[in-house]
């Protein structure tokens, strides 16, 4: 086997633990602390959040601006009229930019 | 939302059959505004890996193996710098941590899945995959039909766009000209914001965005997503009372 090939083998099995790690963990205990459902539903707000926050702040004003204007849609419209309504604003400041 | 079939049914299998149908459709279409986005990076990942010297026979067996892109080009760009492999493998790691929490969350979310469905399915846990699936999981609940008919259309995408890539390199465009770079982060953030009801959700979004960024500036990425996500969980964990524990969201 290449260098590469188990390269690749090891990274595929430890990408998918992660993917797997969580929930066998977990489900080891039966009943779980209130505090640990709550931390567990916070899951996509706070990772989510995490991930695309450094997107806001280090892309340029058209980015910057782009995602709060998705996240204001949001709250009141579906996701695709956020998504779209984000990229017609991103894609707007991007050519007034440029 | 709630789809109902046409005609009354007389026994429980059409409407089983009608839900599996719609949880297929619904699977399909929300990973299509993706697809948008994964099209262009797939086949920059595929032009960059034959770059790099991978054949096209490793590049697919990466892509099909691993699936996720981030860690990919890390795997890549150290492999090129003669690195240790435990070293390469450690930075995998740190890239796919995140993938730790997404799967203890979503785990509760499948009481109807089969032992095996399970096994595959966290195959599959993607950012966008993980995302469609907590969405759907507050909805109409998350169904096999659902999670799978969504992994393979971006599964097949992911896998087809990178062998073009790997063929076509040299035509691909920029994919910043047409804004498909940064649908991504606003479909994440479309996603975060519906869940605005959740407890707890602007001291969480608060937290984990200035933590994030305080650490993608200090220690570098791809420390922000973890320890940015660990901080929002701690903040929810912290305001939690327990009635609210009871609560299925």
């Amino acid at each position: 086997m290449s260098d590469i090939v188990f390269l690749i083998a090891l990274c595929a099995l430890v990408t998918y633990l992660t993917r797997i790690g969580g929930h066998l963990v977990l489900s080891r205990f039966g009943a779980i602390n209130h505090r640990v459902e709550a931390a567990l539903n916070a899951v996509p707000v706070a990772v989510l959040t995490a991930l695309v926050a450094p997107s806001v702040a280090t892309q340029g004003l058209a980015e910057a601006v782009a995602i709060p204007v998705t996240a204001l849609i949001g709250l009141r419209k579906s996701l695709v009229v956020s998504v779209s309504g984000g990229m017609i604003c991103l894609l707007a400041l991007r050519a007034i930019g440029s | 939302m709630c789809i109902h079939d046409e005609a009354p049914s007389t026994s429980q299998e059409p409407t089983t059959t009608s839900t599996f149908l719609v949880d297929v459709k619904d699977g399909a279409r929300d990973a299509l505004p993706i697809l948008f986005a994964l099209v262009p990076f797939s086949a920059v990942f595929g032009a960059v890996a034959m770059e790099r010297g991978l054949s096209l026979g490793e590049l697919l067996f990466a892509s099909m193996s691993i699936f996720a892109v981030a860690s990919q080009y890390v795997m890549l760009d150290l492999f090129g710098q003669k690195v240790p492999v435990w070293s390469i493998v450690l930075a995998v790691l740190a890239v796919n941590f995140r993938h730790v929490l997404y799967s203890a969350a979503i785990g509760r979310h499948m009481r109807g899945f089969s032992g095996p469905q399970k096994v595959l399915a966290f195959f599959f846990l993607s950012d966008p995959q993980y995302a469609a699936s907590e969405n759907r999981a507050a909805g109409p609940g998350l169904r096999p039909a659902y999670y799978f008919a969504y992994a393979a259309t971006v599964y097949l995408t992911w896998i087809s766009a990178n062998v073009i890539g790997a063929l076509f390199g040299s035509l691909i465009e920029n994919p910043a000209a047409f804004g498909f770079d940064f649908i991504l982060p606003l479909y994440f953030m479309g996603l975060v914001v519906g869940f605005h009801t959740r407890p707890g959700f602007l001291p969480v979004l608060v937290t984990s965005a200035s933590l994030s960024l305080a650490v993608y500036f200090t220690l570098g990425s791809p420390w922000h997503i973890t320890l940015g996500g660990l901080g929002g969980l701690a903040i929810a964990a912290a305001l939690s009372t327990p009635r609210k524990a009871t609560i299925d969201v």
